[in-house]
């Protein structure tokens, strides 16, 4: 059977047929979820996607967590179930605890549409199994509100636990206050939970699954989950 | 209940809904009575510039809207072509000057808004926008403010409502000072089943209204832009709706789940004149009435009069007509979606257009009267006096006040030449994930999940051109689109057009309405493109200034394989530099006139169709058989220009020959006119060596004049060793040009 990726759609949600596409081409199978609902169809990965839910009223996400879904999500988080925040995902977890931290407003005020490099900084987590430490991917941002914050404390206990995923780079790994485009603490773009099985990521991996739209990098994170999946066996 | 007899309205309520007397008098001859306040209103916001068309229809007659891959052409919300396999593509471009003069945000928001409900009408899924701006000298701080909030406004609209801005135009120009042009173009796609039209019928079914509340804003929208703008504008911002994109996304895809469902009748987007036109408009074409009762539409404010609930033009609704007994099945799509719909009429079988509020009829206007009773104008035209000495003057002869080099990095770092990244990248260029080719280049290019062929897009106006010979200066933007196009590989499908023109009252602008219509049509007949939507933008006129005629023209077109095709930057040193098209000498209307020379004088840059024909179908072919390395339309800012463009972009110098031999005799600015005179039907290519034969080969086949003129490579630009800017300053002013404006806050 192959392994199945829920897709979470909000009243604002935009990228959930782009993150249908790219599972299909990571060989996965996808279905939407609604999120008046509170079934996760037996899915193996949920995938909160890009957008404004709610229309970002409030904050981003912070009308969005208390969709009847993100009471499944959390369960299914804690279980040990795959849950991918992007974007507005990303902004959605952090609302809804399953992530530390927020994301503010970027710096320079302006929403930025922009190819990005990232430098993977872990590889412990099926999200990134597959990569090495130190790979850069280049995956494009589009957000307002990416520049990623978290009290000293907290960004202590990220860098300690090896849970900053994927930090904003240059193409050969530099890290430089230049290729930070929001201005996010650490240069984070993606951050994990404790058990590694919840990733929230400010750029948009399913945005760059094919070299005809510009790079095919981000297909390594769709293509890692149904692998590592397979190969345990699930 | 019969209604009170009306009184005949006074000079000062006329002119609040810009109704002239003998409109008026017209109007109730027509009825036979007078009109209540409620009808009159209706009728003058029917009867404007904005709804009616009235001085603008006589010349769009013009345009032909027929051909092979046509499936609807002007009339309905929007264009539609055949894509073939039962795919249709709908588009149109519109544009929203006032409100965006007037409160940038938010005037250039809703006009996405806007744009995008008359693609979804359809039954479209908007798949791209576009834009086409211009804005006054940056070095005003007001432009560069007001600039500044309209990007704003686009990016928060497009980019929360998830359909990619892919491609635009931006030109600034002192010209447009006080009349800035915003005009937004949305691009959509639609199973042959889903096409849903704008048409009302079957007496008895219900006729809804769904999605946002009803509210005071926008009302006499119409109105308003069918006046010219004067101080008391800023008065006028309560005409200007808010947007609200979220809202929009959700009902666009309750409308996407409706369209296809058997219980959808008709359904139109409620845009101007609110509902009064949406109902209008939908009866008139399926040749029925409708009856609307005021007292069943949601409001978000208390105590609206029937009149203000006919006329707001509240955002985010729209109108549909569902079969009797469905009505049930319709709600439960709108209420998963959190969106009202109410039903607040519906469809009769007398042609006229009824007004209840509760019990009491408060309006009744024959359809007739209402959307075809008034009498189109030919306001008197008179060609500009001063117009034969403009045209007879030789920008050659004016001394250059720069150097070779230095008007070459002037015009790189003018805001219309220069990188425009600091606008699409506040636009979300991507979502949808089908973004070939983005903004930047010459044209859009999209890929159509599941096929091997793409989409086309662009924008273009030659407004310089068009201001000293309107007729001249449309054709060339129809020829830069289509050039646009075939440097991606594409083949033009149909256009639409949004012609924005000063006050038409004003015999000279009546003139320029006139020629640049006939050239429109001329050209797309010539280039054997059909127009199938547009929009005309009238009284962009500030206290007796009007704009330079401002035709844009949105061209959208088909890539037979879209993983086949070409950017525009060079890619490897060592290929080698050709021109394809002539070698042109001349200046006017060109960027660097207005940069050098301030005045638009001399004859605009001469069209030869037939040339530009082959030489884009030579291009199409090149692109298509990955002959070339690089293709880049050669346009704005002439040859050299686009040579630096193509090195910047590639990263890549060149050295490449001066195109002509200097006459014992030239002008004083002859070399400046071979550099960044602006003639028309050139492309500029790059070719590795070996398929340079392939390249003659081709264009011999098309009968194309092509002209070596030098290689790729080096760290610098060099022309002929009459001019030689190093790569670094090329690179360096272009990016510095639009964003070292706008980052000085």
């Amino acid at each position: 059977m192959p392994v199945r990726f829920g897709i979470a759609v909000f009243p604002g949600t935009w990228s959930e047929r782009d993150c249908s596409h790219a599972v299909s081409l990571a060989g996965g199978e996808s279905t939407f979820l609604w999120h008046a609902d509170r079934d996760l169809k037996g899915s193996d990965c949920v995938v909160l996607p890009g957008g404004f839910a709610h229309g970002d009223y409030l904050r981003a996400g912070a009308i969005a967590r208390f969709a009847p879904l993100m009471d499944a999500v959390a369960e299914h988080a804690r279980a040990g179930g795959l849950v991918l925040g992007i974007c507005n995902g990303f902004q959605i977890l952090c609302e809804a605890g399953l992530l530390p931290g927020a994301l503010l407003r970027n710096r320079g005020l302006q929403f930025l549409c922009q190819p990005t490099w990232l430098r993977v900084e872990t590889v412990s987590t099926r999200f990134l199994a597959g990569l090495e430490v130190g790979n850069t991917l280049e995956i494009p941002i589009s957000h307002g509100e990416g520049r990623y914050y978290a009290d000293p404390a907290t960004l202590a206990q990220l860098e300690a636990e090896s849970r900053v995923a994927l930090r904003y780079s240059g193409p050969t790994g530099e890290l430089a206050d230049q290729y930070n485009p929001n201005g996010s603490l650490h240069q984070i773009a993606g951050i994990l939970n404790e058990q590694r099985n919840v990733l929230g990521m400010m750029p948009h991996p399913e945005r760059a699954c094919e070299a005809l739209l510009g790079s095919s990098d981000g297909l390594a994170l769709f293509s890692g989950v149904v692998r590592s999946l397979v190969a345990a066996g699930r | 209940m019969t209604q009170a007899v009306p009184e005949a309205p006074t000079q000062a309520e006329l002119r609040e809904i810009a109704l002239t007397r003998a409109e008026y008098e017209s109007a109730s001859a027509q009825l036979g009575r007078a009109l209540n306040p409620l009808e009159l209103g209706m009728l003058g916001a029917m009867w404007s510039e904005h709804c009616s068309y009235k001085t603008s229809k006589p010349l769009l007659r013009q345009l032909r809207s027929t051909g092979a891959r046509v499936v609807l052409g002007p009339g309905e919300n929007a264009g539609v072509v055949d894509l073939g396999d039962d795919l249709l593509c709908c588009f149109k471009i519109e544009s929203h000057n006032h409100p965006s003069a007037i409160e940038p945000v938010q005037g250039a928001a809703t006009g996405v808004g806007g744009i995008l409900r008359d693609v979804f009408a359809m039954g479209a899924r908007p798949v791209a926008l576009l834009d086409a701006i211009r804005f006054g000298d940056l070095d005003q701080s007001l432009q560069r403010h007001r600039f500044a909030r309209v990007v704003e406004g686009i990016g928060f609209y497009g980019n929360c409502i998830g359909v990619p801005t892919v491609g635009g135009e931006t030109y600034f120009d002192s010209a447009y000072s006080d009349n800035c042009l915003v005009n937004a173009m949305c691009v959509g796609l639609a199973e042959r089943s889903q096409l849903v039209r704008a048409v009302a019928s079957g007496p008895g079914n219900p006729v809804m209204l769904v999605g946002a509340d009803t509210g005071r804003d926008g009302i006499h929208g119409a109105t308003f832009a069918s006046v010219q703008l004067d101080e008391s504008a800023d008065e006028r911002r309560p005409a200007v709706q808010v947007g609200n994109p979220y809202l929009e996304k959700c009902l666009l895809e309750a409308c996407l789940e409706l369209c296809g469902h058997p219980a959808l009748v008709g359904l139109q987007d409620c845009g101007a004149a609110g509902l009064t036109s949406s109902c209008a408009e939908m009866a008139h074409r399926g040749g029925v009435g409708i009856e609307i009762d005021v007292a069943r539409v949601s409001r978000r404010e208390l105590g609206m009069s029937p009149y203000q609930v006919m006329l707001s033009e509240s955002q985010e609704r729209m109108v549909l007509v569902v079969e009797s007994g469905q009505e049930d099945a319709v709600r439960q799509i709108f209420d998963r979606w959190d969106l009202h719909s109410d039903i607040i009429g519906r469809v009769i079988s007398e042609p006229e257009l009824r007004i209840l509020d509760g019990p009491v009829r408060v309006a009744t206007l024959p359809l007739g009267i209402l959307v075809d009773g008034f009498a189109e104008r030919r306001p008197p035209s008179r060609r500009p006096i001063d117009l034969d000495s403009r045209l007879a003057a030789d920008p050659l002869s004016s001394p250059a006040p720069w150097s070779l080099e230095e008007s070459w990095l002037r015009l790189l770092s003018s805001p219309n030449c220069g990188e425009t990244r600091w606008i699409f990248r506040q636009y979300d260029h991507q979502v949808g994930d089908d973004t070939v080719r983005g903004p930047g280049g010459d044209a859009a290019v999209l890929r159509i999940k599941g096929r091997s062929d793409g989409l086309a897009m662009t924008v273009d106006g030659a407004h310089r051109s068009a201001a000293l010979d309107p007729r001249q200066g449309t054709a060339l933007a129809v020829a830069e689109a289509v050039r646009n196009l075939a440097v991606v590989g594409a083949e033009p499908l149909a256009l639409t057009n949004c012609l924005n023109f000063g006050d038409p009252d004003q015999p000279e602008v009546m003139w320029q309405m006139e020629e640049a219509v006939g050239g429109l049509a001329e050209a797309a007949l010539a280039f054997g493109i059909p127009v199938v939507s547009g929009n005309v933008s009238l009284y962009n006129d500030f206290q007796g200034t009007g704009i330079p005629p401002t035709p844009m023209v949105g061209l959208v077109g088909q890539v037979p394989a879209v993983a086949v095709s070409t950017g525009l930057g060079f890619r490897a040193a060592g290929d080698q530099i050709y021109l394809i098209g002539p070698a042109g000498v001349e200046l006017a209307g060109s960027e660097y006139q207005r940069l050098a020379q301030g005045a638009v004088m001399g004859t605009p840059p001469h069209l030869d169709v037939a040339a530009e024909l082959v030489a884009a179908a030579a291009i199409r072919d090149l692109v298509r058989g990955s002959v070339l390395s690089s293709a880049h339309d050669c346009s704005l800012g002439g040859l050299a220009v686009t040579l630096a463009e193509s090195c910047i972009a590639g990263g890549l110098g060149a050295v490449v020959d001066f195109p002509l031999a200097i006459p014992s005799q030239a002008p004083t600015g002859w070399a400046w006119g071979v550099l960044f005179g602006e003639t028309s039907g050139r492309y500029l290519v790059s070719v590795a060596p070996d398929l340079i034969d392939l390249l003659a080969a081709v264009c011999q086949g098309h009968g194309v004049p092509v002209m070596k003129l030098g290689v790729v490579g080096g760290s610098s630009i060099s022309i002929g060793g009459l001019a030689e800017i190093a790569l670094e300053a090329a690179t360096r002013a272009s990016a510095g040009g639009l964003a070292g404006f706008m980052e000085r806050g």
